[in-house]
């Protein structure tokens, strides 16, 4: 009801009265609708990797489990990293929405690097692995193993060339309309990995770490 | 009359800081966020300690908790960090998110069932007969 008004014509005599919908400023303009759907596509590409993981995640070939390979209490600290990745881009879209451009950019560093240390651990990870002879190559498992982790490493590392560019566009054009956007648009990125990463530690790594 | 005046003042406040707002964004809270953070520590928390502890007597019983601990927080992480809910884009991302977890779960649940059933039926067993007719 709020967003509409009754406007009487000038003349009283006249009887048409008209109802003007005032939702100017509620249209979608649809760029976080898209982001969203590319989101969902995105999505897709992580079901077929988990689904490729839980097909393969039995054939060792021979070679190591899961069980011999990983290492929780690591994994727990990246799951920690990444989690406090979460809140802090959070603090910083607080910010945002008081209009404080230092605040946003504080937080926004400070997300980039828990999001670098969750990446360093992980390529930490991934050294031994290959230096133990636990290489995608050695089995089934493990080539599934590095395609699922991998691409959402990857998908963290682009997470970070992001943030770089947007602290450049924000110290350079300020908390415009269009930075705003992008900022948002990167939230969800950011927050999805965050999902994407909940299945990850729990299917592959715990899952993986029971015998 | 009371509920409609709660709107016209919400509208009015959404109004006010319009400008350091995101067209069709929702409002983001500091008690929202740490609401989903708490959530998630927790919820992190427990399935580990489950798998390092060893904590439950069977591992089927395991499987099934952390399963449903990683469910409950990918809906802790949409509700709180990226503000699903039914209402958003005229519902339009949930509609999205909707059709994309149903074809998750044919993506998932159809690789898994039919590899197991391809597994199952080309066992090792099977296999001295095949290669004894050649």
């Amino acid at each position: 009801m709020s967003n509409s008004a009754v406007i009487s014509a000038a003349n009283p005599a006249d009887k048409f009265d008209f109802l003007v919908r005032d939702d100017s400023h509620h249209v979608p303009n649809g760029s976080l609708l898209g982001f969203w759907i590319y989101l969902m596509s995105d999505c897709l590409i992580f079901a077929a990797l988990f689904a490729t993981y839980g097909v393969l995640s039995q054939n060792y070939a021979g070679g190591p489990s899961g069980a011999a390979l990983f290492d929780l209490p690591l994994v727990a600290l990246n799951t920690a990293f990444l989690l406090f990745s979460s809140i802090t881009y959070g603090f910083a879209v607080l910010q945002m929405q008081q209009g404080k451009l230092p605040g946003t950019m504080i937080w926004l560093t400070i997300t980039g690097l828990f999001g670098a240390a969750f990446l360093g651990l992980e390529l930490y990870e991934f050294y031994h692995l290959i230096l133990e002879g636990a290489g995608p190559q050695r089995s089934a498992f493990l080539s599934s193993f590095f395609a699922l982790v991998g691409t959402h490493g990857l998908h963290v590392s682009f997470g970070i060339i992001w943030l770089i560019t947007l602290l450049f566009q924000l110290r350079k054009h300020g908390l415009t309309g269009a930075n705003r956007r992008r900022v948002f648009c990167l939230s969800m990125f950011w927050h999805f990995l965050d999902v994407i990463w909940i299945g990850v530690f729990t299917i592959v790594y715990l899952m993986g770490s029971l015998t | 009359m009371s509920t409609q005046h709660e709107n016209s003042s919400e509208h009015h406040n959404h109004h006010d800081d319009h400008h350091n707002y995101v067209e069709g964004a929702p409002h983001s809270t500091f008690s929202g966020y740490m609401i989903g953070f708490i959530a998630s520590v927790i919820l992190t928390a427990i399935p580990f300690w489950l798998v390092i502890g060893d904590v439950l007597s069977t591992r089927n019983a395991t499987v099934l908790v952390i399963l449903g601990f990683a469910l409950v927080q990918i809906i802790v992480h949409m509700v709180y960090f990226l503000h699903m809910n039914f209402h958003s884009e005229s519902g339009w991302t949930m509609l999205s998110l909707i059709f994309t977890l149903v074809l998750l779960f044919i993506t998932i649940a159809g690789s898994l069932w039919a590899m197991y059933h391809m597994n199952v039926n080309m066992m090792p067993s099977m296999m001295p007969s095949m290669s004894g007719g050649s």
